[in-house]
């Protein structure tokens, strides 16, 4: 277990989360090469098809960054991503894969740290997790 | 249209079980519209299995297939040169889809994907309630256009019951009482005079207490 090494896939919006990534390359934190970032216009984009896929690929997590409630620019794309990771946390339940593998968070656009530090917490329950396949 | 709700993924693998090839087979008919049977499912499903043989080390070949109807034997049919090479069809159409599989391609095992509750429509996206129950012989411009026999718990046809409080149904807070309705529409058009006019018992030789139903168009008839 000391060895694994997870394979997260993590979907982040083109607008808060990215402007938080901006950030956080600007104050020279990065996080980790496990995960393979996946830029959107609106997480209210992704089905639930989408959130599959990767666990279908071999993914060990899947997590999604996008805007507060109150401040997608799309009006209210998080919040239907919400109900859809609901939804896909019950496939995997009874699938037999623990739901924590999947996430969702709203950041704050100048929250540069936010980005980094949900990495690193997605990083670390996985670990504990272990790998999904 | 016919309202479906999809089964769960644990007792559609329960089904499966032991399978090695199967394919997922989609209707474009009602069950798209009501988002438990068209192409998307379709493909949520496949790879919900794909993720669950790769978790039980029990990889399972998945092929995704979606008809125009499963209600036509001719669309039916386009799955004759792909059905043999899969060990079970699990079809997401209302209950007719596979029977029609398993009529026509007898040798397959066939598994429903989804059950079929009710012929119904969308109230809100996302919600969709019963309006017909299929009597046979349709009387719903006596009740200002609603009808008692699929809305009414009891399917009273000659005024509410005692279980009639505020316009709630006895059975449960969230089920609007029809009849409450029909007397306040009748009231606000003036007809309720109406609902004194006697009618004869239904004939419900017509509905499912006939037994199974078939019609016959003549002219159709090739």
């Amino acid at each position: 277990m000391q060895d694994f090494k997870p394979k997260i896939i993590a979907f982040y919006c083109s607008n808060c989360a990215s402007s938080a990534a901006t950030i956080a390359s600007k104050m020279k934190l990065y996080m980790s090469s496990d995960i393979k970032l996946i830029n959107i216009p609106c997480t209210g984009r992704l089905e639930v098809l989408h959130l599959l896929k990767p666990f279908e690929q071999g993914a060990d997590a899947v997590y999604i960054m996008g805007c507060q409630e109150d401040s997608c620019q799309y009006m209210n794309g998080i919040l239907k991503l919400k109900k859809r990771v609901d939804h896909v946390k019950k496939i995997l339940e009874q699938i037999g894969i623990e739901p924590q593998r999947i996430e969702v968070f709203s950041l704050y656009a100048g929250k540069g740290q936010d980005f980094i530090s949900i990495a690193d917490r997605i990083i670390n329950s996985v670990k504990e997790l272990g790998p999904a396949f | 249209m016919i309202v479906a709700e999809a089964k769960p993924i644990k007792e559609i693998l329960e089904m499966i079980n032991g399978l090695k090839r199967v394919l997922v087979v989609g209707c474009k008919g009602c069950v798209t519209v009501c988002n438990v049977g068209g192409a998307k499912e379709v493909a949520i499903l496949a790879s919900a299995i794909r993720i669950a043989g790769k978790k039980h080390h029990n990889e399972v070949e998945v092929g995704e297939m979606t008809l125009e109807r499963q209600c036509d034997p001719e669309f039916i049919e386009e799955l004759k040169d792909i059905i043999n090479d899969y060990e079970g069809i699990i079809s997401l159409a209302c209950g007719v889809g596979p029977q029609f599989i398993s009529e026509r391609y007898p040798e397959v095992k066939v598994f429903p994907g989804v059950n079929t509750k009710f012929i119904g429509g969308a109230v809100e996206h996302g919600i969709w309630s019963e309006r017909c129950a299929g009597c046979g012989t349709c009387i719903i411009h006596l009740f200002e256009g609603m009808c008692p026999i699929a809305r009414c718990s009891k399917s009273l046809l000659h005024g509410p019951c005692g279980g009639s409080s505020n316009g709630k149904c006895e059975i449960s807070p969230e089920v609007e009482c029809i009849w409450d309705k029909i007397v306040k529409k009748k009231m606000e058009n003036g007809r309720l005079e109406d609902l004194l006019t006697l009618k004869p018992p239904k004939d419900w030789r017509s509905a499912r207490d006939g037994g199974p139903r078939k019609s016959v168009r003549e002219e159709l008839v090739i």
